[in-house]
């Protein structure tokens, strides 16, 4: 257990440091969401009433498809960089390897998605600066990230990474999708634990089962 | 597998043909004309409609069982009957919607309503898609296997969560709307054939299975023999 924690922290600390570096996936990943918020200002008339109605839907939208942009770079570094080889041949566990990969990950979406909350203030007097809404960003983050860590493992040794990663992502997160609507429906609508509290124990529940279900499965992706 | 038991097979083709001619009397001249409620004539698609979906939701069930006994064992056999279960529930999910659709719109005057059973076909037709493309774009046959029976697994693990997820949101959102199947006032007639219609699927879902189980293992000894004659 100790060995794998500092192994795993070993990967996490490695990654946030070439992020901090080369800011690459991290500037991409944020400048991609700003223009998906800019662009949806022109999909609909961006009046109170329709925000109210719409405004939930087009957070996770934005979050769902940054969230793919960011995933898909997890392994694609590895790889291109031919240093995947050399993580796999570490004496390290495959699970302490999905771990590390799974908090930076985590951690890049999380501050993207923070710094969106101006962005949706700005653009559409979107108000997220609300704790339920923060619990909920960070709970479905992290179920996004479970299951993108894996399938961004398997479409990163394809030809087509971009085309198979949300293929695969996509039909298995519609819950996380479908609860992370919901809750921030109840939670800019002034809600609290008692509009909130389900759902956010509900992807809670998803985070954890696909969690386990995937530090399992990362040792059957990874074998040549 | 090989070429044993091809007899067994074809006994099985065969019997689905029977099965399916007489299914199809039974449908459209047995079963009686239904309420304006559940659409008259149209109503009829439910025998189409009903197994179909039923069926497409056991491929899946069977996909990824022996995607874990895949995992497990690692006897290419168990990949197979996975494969061939996900393409057959492929077809059987499009059948699905297919007619739904065309059903609903009709009698609810729309193409597609969003309730739980919508909901988790049109899921799970998306992971089986994936399931089939994933394989595709593998650079190994072995690694294609792996990667499919990890993606048939995560489906199967996602189900509960759709079902909440989308019983939760029907509930926020719209009037449960209540379809043929809930109102238990089928005439024992339109029961029989429904059941019938049921059977005749799934020897169709067996037979079909076994064929295309019986395919792959053929191309996979041929396969061998390639490398065999290369080596």
């Amino acid at each position: 257990m100790k060995a794998y924690l500092r192994s795993a922290t070993a990967i996490y600390v490695k990654d946030m440091r070439l992020e901090a570096r080369t800011k690459e996936t991290f500037s991409s990943v944020l400048a991609f969401a700003v223009i998906v918020a800019f662009v949806f200002g022109f999909t609909f008339d961006p009046n109170p009433s329709t925000i109210a109605l719409v405004g939930p839907g087009i957070v996770w939208v934005a979050y769902v498809f940054t969230g793919i942009l960011g995933m898909n770079r997890t392994f694609a570094v590895e790889r291109d960089r031919g240093t995947l080889e050399g993580l796999l041949l570490a004496p390290v566990g495959r699970e302490a390897i999905y771990a590390g990969k799974l908090a930076s990950t985590t951690t890049i979406m999380v501050v993207v998605e923070m710094l969106l909350y101006p962005v949706f203030l700005l653009l559409f007097d979107l108000d997220l600066f609300n704790i339920w809404f923060v619990l909920v960003t960070v709970a479905a983050t992290v179920g996004f990230a479970a299951v993108g860590t894996l399938f961004s493992a398997i479409a990163s040794n394809t030809r087509a990474r971009e085309v198979l990663l949300p293929l695969l992502f996509l039909p298995i997160v519609l819950p996380i999708i479908i609860g992370a609507v919901a809750s921030t429906s109840g939670a800019l609508e002034g809600g609290g634990w008692d509009r909130v509290g389900k759902w956010l124990q509900f992807i809670i529940a998803f985070d954890l089962v696909f969690l386990v279900l995937s530090s399992w499965a990362l040792d059957f992706v990874l074998e040549e | 597998m090989g070429s044993t038991g091809i007899g067994g097979r074809q006994a099985l083709l065969g019997l689905a043909a029977l099965l399916f001619l007489t299914n199809i009397y039974l449908i459209f001249l047995y079963a009686p004309t239904a309420s304006e409620a559940l659409g008259i004539q149209v109503q009829r698609i439910f025998y189409f409609h009903v197994p179909s979906a039923l069926l497409g939701m056991i491929s899946f069930a069977v996909a990824a069982v022996m995607s874990v006994v895949y995992l497990t064992r690692r006897n290419r056999k168990w990949d197979r009957i996975a494969w061939a279960s996900a393409e057959v529930g492929t077809v059987f999910f499009t059948v699905a919607i297919a007619t739904g659709a065309v059903w609903a719109k009709p009698v609810w005057q729309k193409w597609w309503v969003w309730d739980v059973n919508g909901t988790l076909t049109f899921m799970l037709w998306l992971v089986f898609i994936g399931y089939l493309i994933v394989r595709s774009y593998a650079p190994t046959v072995e690694r294609g296997s792996r990667w499919a029976a990890v993606v048939a697994i995560f489906g199967a693990a996602a189900v509960p969560f759709v079902y909440m997820a989308a019983d939760w949101w029907e509930g926020v959102h719209t009037e449960r709307v209540t379809g043929p199947a809930a109102q238990g006032s089928l005439q024992s007639e339109m029961f029989i054939t429904l059941m019938f219609s049921l059977v005749t699927f799934l020897v169709l879902f067996i037979a079909l299975v076994a064929e295309r189980t019986a395919q792959r293992g053929n191309e996979e000894s041929i396969e061998d023999l390639y490398k065999e004659v290369a080596s």
